[in-house]
């Protein structure tokens, strides 16, 4: 039973590992690779699925009866794509970040962000006073 | 053409979002966009007459039969999802070149709308489409434009509110997935209705319970339901304002939606109430939501931060409905899925006049404002009185049937905690009359001018629509009831 | 003019609405603003008089709007007691108006457009209330009345407007949705429908707790009534301007509390069954308590204002003690007192405000003299507290008479006890006002207890008096009102012909 769904388990793991990294670090590249890992995880999981025992490839030729199942590969091929451009996305987001804040921890960001607000909030009180 | 009316549906903006890079000039790229996103208005209105009176339409995808080709299938349900979202984003739309001037570069306004337009199919092909890998790909395709709609924001707190949203959405989405893999694993099949009948047979497995939780939290994620709610305060704060209005008023709907559809169609009430709990957990979730996010709302001092929370706190009301498992709740639910389009559509439209000409929207900046921008000033509050829920306003008419639905199943202390929490609305709402009507401004010498026609006609036109379907509640109470029974009715 | 009642019926809702329009129209024009603001108060008397014919000679009036979700309807029908109402507001809207048009302008109120504006919303809001065929429809307006009203409150947009604002609408929207609304959705679930019925519309066999838990919700939700302790709205609206606060807050505001609170007594439960909840008794010691309450905090205020705020919270708790008692006296009683004290009240918020354009006085301990200077100010005060107390030969006799009467009736002797001393404590708190005016020499053993001594002053304002009444508009007002008073004691028959009739039906 436990070897028979070992896939599972490697999927299991990936996606903790995964989401682990998303939670637990600082660095928004490494919280994004954790999130790329997750992903992946999901892919395995839909990939392994399909895989017929003693099934060949999905292709339509004389004497092949038994094949995998290609209906979960032609999902995760736009899955994968879906993957791709939130990564892109999410990388393109960090440089933008970078160049904003001069950082990439989310601390530090979020520390300038309450800096930040103080400021704003003292200005304002100082113009309510004038008013 | 007729028979072809729900893919056109989503294809109309889909097709025209990379017309648009051609088109180059912003002016003639806004216009465009507008008739896209209006033809798909027209299409809606179409699409829900022929529901209204034939019943259920299933369209195969390229001709390929279902459960194996991709049916899109539109019922009651979803046409009246599909109005809302195509009526709110035709309605933002008008406002868009004028509010995006002062808050996008100029440079960046034809991807804005090419990323809108996608946002929008993204939206309607995940309500219109039957097949549950679809609607995966439709909620990436509306979230990424999302995202980088989000990032377009003026501050450089908008790109972190992006990213957060990007982490948060993105696990969500893959938690819908991995439901969606799981439920293929036992049944082999991905088309809703079929799922639906083939489910039952597999209920009682350890998978179909793992497959469930992962899409009601995936769901619940994007839903904003408390307390999965953290992204969005951010996000709603520093996006765009147009992008605001757009999202409030249509992204959340979707989602709760998707909550519908899953839990009602696809693993049926029987399965989603009986053998899981879910309805304590999400009367209980529901409502320490509406308690905790008014609250919240209350002590902001960014207007546009103040409705994000007000919004958390509304879907929590749509939660207590869908909570109560019973037709007249889930009536309640659906109106307010209408209702809270309206209301927040308007209000955040007009906070983003006030932006367009004041530049900001903290409270202190809205001084004296009730004399300056007398209109939309004027929406707002009336706005702001739908959410309290005053008689004559759409807000009346869902904390109504969300209160009949409560009394009919004699939860009387839950229907006496959904009047307390609108009592908060009163306070939220009434910080800003005050603001507005008793502060002067704090700079006399500034002149501020009420805002441009642009504004206040798409502005007005969801305030008097905020009024008339307070008032003649005949469309959206017939067909919010209809798609209730139906969804009881056990028929996708 | 050959209009049919029923459209004299709906008229008469949508004409001060319709009138707002034109007021901001005119709103350049002060003298055109207010001409259109009396013309539209002279016809919406002339549809009323006219209804009221039309009810006298026994005609169905009733009037359908729209049906808002099915079996909840805007409609109107008019029956003797929301007859009795409409006839008071509009009569008093046409003297309210003459007052004010004497006092915002000597007193150089801004914004005055808007102040008519709100004004004409709320009377037609009233006129809705009066005629509305349903609770839903009465709710309707009943918000819309506290939402006009709050423009007016906080009219002189000051901090401390600004707070009375707060607290006005916090607590009466806040009643009125929390409680109000939540026992209407439960009637309308019970009882099926929200129709107004004589003898009320729930079954026979309806469970006693569960109604009885109903009443208490209505009574706490209808907040305009102000039985404490949701009583604080009232004199926080007395920020606002005289007229407003003689006309909305002694009139209109006020009566539509009680009046929906007799309302729901009579029409919703219906005496038969009212007088059989086990909290009937609970809230007729409640509306006692509000009324001594309110009466002794009345005679610690020294804000004019205020005094006559706490003396409305405290006359509004006899109405609801009527309505509670379940009898026909009672009910007659009630119904009286709407007509009685609006119109005593009125002439004392009237004086009040020309005291305070005249002298720009609003203490009472500044007031001693003063009946030199405003010698009918103060006669017309002397008479409406007579009316308030209920002695001859005022109006307000009849009306506690009746109550009296109901209170006998049912056995209730705890409370006929209340309302003598209040009474009594009516006398203690208005009567020393015109008194001082007049004699301002003599010291009343209660300011003597208190310490406080006639300064100097008081010799000078004695020496110096020259008449110096409120303008001549505002006068009128006063005149007006005050003969009301006295008219209502000598002729009440109309009055009570219509106050015996809300319980037999139309004639």
């Amino acid at each position: 039973m436990l070897i028979d769904l070992f896939n599972h388990w490697i999927v299991i793991t990936l996606m903790m590992c995964g989401l682990y990294m998303v939670i637990a670090h600082g660095n928004l590249i490494k919280k994004l690779v954790g999130l790329a890992v997750f992903q992946t995880s999901v892919f395995i999981f839909y990939i392994s699925m399909a895989k017929v025992d003693g099934g060949t490839a999905p292709i339509l030729a004389d004497g092949i009866v038994h094949y995998s199942n290609p209906l979960p590969h032609v999902l995760i091929l736009t899955a994968i794509v879906v993957g791709i451009a939130t990564t892109a996305l999410g990388l393109s987001l960090v440089v933008r970040i970078k160049e904003a804040y001069g950082s990439i921890e989310e601390e530090e960001i979020q520390q300038q962000d309450i800096q930040h607000q103080k400021n704003n909030a003292h200005t304002k009180v100082k113009l309510e006073e004038e008013a | 053409m007729i028979a072809h009316l729900p893919i056109l549906q989503v294809i109309l903006p889909l097709m025209a979002a990379p017309l648009c890079l051609m088109l180059k000039r912003p002016q003639l790229v806004w216009v465009f966009a507008l008739i896209a996103s209006g033809l798909a208005f027209v299409v809606s209105v179409l699409l829900l007459q022929q529901v209204m009176t034939t019943g259920v339409i299933s369209y195969e995808l390229g001709g390929w039969q279902a459960p194996w080709g991709i049916e899109y299938r539109i019922d009651k349900l979803n046409a009246f999802l599909l109005l809302i979202i195509s009526g709110i984003s035709t309605i933002v739309l008008v406002a868009a070149q004028t509010s995006i001037e002062k808050e996008i570069p100029k440079d960046k306004h034809v991807y804005f709308y090419v990323l809108y337009l996608l946002s929008l199919t993204g939206m309607l092909g995940i309500v219109a489409t039957g097949d549950a890998f679809n609607v995966f790909v439709f909620l990436e395709v509306s979230s990424l434009s999302a995202y980088a709609l989000i990032a377009m924001g003026q501050k450089r707190q908008a790109l972190w509110a992006s990213y957060q949203y990007l982490i948060m959405g993105t696990i969500g989405a893959t938690f819908i997935l991995i439901g969606i893999g799981l439920m293929y694993q036992m049944t082999g099949t991905l088309n809703m209705y079929d799922l639906s009948q083939r489910l039952p047979e597999v209920a009682q497995t350890r998978t179909v319970f793992a497959a469930f939780a992962f899409v009601v939290v995936g769901v619940c994620l994007k839903l904003a339901m408390f307390p999965l709610h953290l992204w969005l305060p951010n996000a709603y704060t520093y996006a765009p304002s147009i992008v605001t209005a757009f999202f409030a008023a249509t992204a959340t709907k979707v989602a709760v939606y998707l909550l519908i559809r899953f839990t009602f169609s696809v693993f049926g009430v029987s399965f989603s109430f009986t053998t899981i709990p879910l309805e304590t957990l999400f009367m209980a979730l529901g409502l320490v939501g509406i308690f905790v996010a008014s609250t919240s709302a209350i002590f902001q001092s960014n207007v546009k931060r103040l409705f994000a929370f007000s919004s958390i706190a509304q879907i929590g009301y749509m939660i207590v409905g869908f909570s109560l498992t019973t037709v007249t709740g889930l009536t309640a639910t659906l109106l307010h899925l209408f209702n809270h389009a309206l209301m927040k559509g308007a209000i955040f439209l007009a906070l983003a006049a006030v932006i367009y000409r004041v530049g900001s929207v903290e409270l202190t900046n809205l001084r004296g404002l009730g004399r300056q921008m007398p209109l939309t000033m004027a929406a707002i509050v009336i706005g702001g009185l739908s959410l309290i829920g005053v008689p004559l306003t759409v807000g009346f008419v869902s904390k109504w049937y969300l209160l009949i639905a409560l009394i009919e199943e004699g939860l009387w202390p839950v229907a006496v905690l959904i009047l307390l929490g609108s009592m908060l609305a009163v306070v939220y709402v009434w910080r800003i009359v005050e603001v507005a009507y008793f502060k002067e401004p704090l700079d006399k010498n500034v002149i501020v001018k009420e805002a441009p026609l642009s504004f206040l006609i798409p502005i007005w036109a969801l305030v008097i629509a905020n009024i008339y379907f307070g008032i003649d509640t005949r469309l959206s109470v017939q067909v919010a009831e209809a798609a209730a029974q139906s969804l009881f009715g056990g028929a996708l | 003019m050959n209009l049919s009642l029923e459209v004299m019926l709906q008229l008469a809702i949508m004409l001060p609405l319709l009138s707002t329009f034109a007021i901001v129209a005119t709103g350049k024009y002060p003298n055109i603003r207010e001409g259109v603001t009396i013309t539209t108060c002279l016809c919406l008397i002339y549809l009323v008089v006219n209804l009221y014919q039309g009810l006298l000679a026994g005609q169905a009036i009733s009037a359908f709007w729209w049906e808002l979700l099915p079996g909840l309807t805007i409609s109107f029908d008019i029956e003797p007691l929301g007859m009795l109402f409409a006839l008071i507001a509009s009569f008093l809207w046409l003297v309210t108006t003459c007052y004010a048009i004497g006092y915002m302008r000597s007193h150089h109120e801004k914004n005055q457009t808007r102040f008519y504006l709100c004004f004409a919303v709320a009377i037609g809001a009233v006129m809705g209330l009066a005629f509305s065929a349903n609770l839903f429809t009465l709710f309707i307006f009943y918000e819309v009345l506290t939402l006009s009203t709050y423009p007016l409150v906080t009219h002189a947009g000051t901090e401390k407007a600004k707070k009375g604002g707060r607290t006005y609408l916090g607590i009466l929207l806040t009643t009125s949705i929390v409680f109000f609304l939540l026992a209407i959705v439960s009637t309308w679930f019970i009882a099926g429908t929200l129709d107004f019925k004589l003898g009320g519309i729930f079954a026979d066999d309806v469970d006693k707790t569960i109604a009885g838990i109903l009443l208490v919700l209505f009574v706490f939700g209808i907040g305009k009534a102000a039985i404490m302790p949701f009583h604080r709205w009232l004199p926080a609206a007395m920020v606002a301007p005289t007229p407003v606060s003689s006309l909305l807050h002694a009139v209109a505001v006020v009566k539509a509390g009680v009046f929906t609170v007799l309302k729901v007594c009579v029409f919703i439960f219906g005496l038969d069954l009212l007088a059989v909840l086990p909290t009937t008794q609970f809230l007729l010691y409640l509306a006692g308590a509000s009324v001594l309450l309110a009466s002794i905090i009345a005679m610690r205020q020294d804000n004019l204002k205020a005094r006559l705020a706490y003396s409305t919270v405290s006359q509004l708790g006899y109405v609801t003690i009527g309505a509670l008692l379940a009898t026909s006296s009672g009910v007659i009683g009630s119904s009286m007192h709407i007509a009685m004290h609006a119109f005593g009240k009125i002439t004392l918020f009237f004086c009040a405000g020309a005291i305070l354009v005249s002298l720009h006085k609003s203490k009472i301990s500044d007031m001693r003299g003063i009946g030199r200077q405003m010698p009918l100010t103060m006669i017309a005060f002397f008479i409406a507290s007579l009316s308030i107390i209920g002695v001859p030969p005022a109006g307000g006799t009849w009306s506690k008479w009746y109550l009296m009467m109901g209170t006998i009736e049912t056995e209730q002797f705890v409370l006929m006890v209340i309302l003598m001393v209040s009474s009594l404590l009516n006398i203690a708190y208005l009567l020393p006002i015109p008194f001082h005016a007049f004699f301002p020499k003599l010291m009343s053993f209660k300011d003597a207890e208190q310490g406080v001594r006639p300064s100097s002053n008081i010799e000078n304002t004695y020496t110096r008096a020259e008449i110096k009444e409120a303008p001549l508009p505002s006068l009128i007002a006063i005149v007006v009102t005050t003969l009301g008073c006295l008219m209502l004691f000598i002729y009440p028959q109309p009055l009570f012909e219509l106050a015996t009739a809300v319980l037999t039906g139309r004639e």
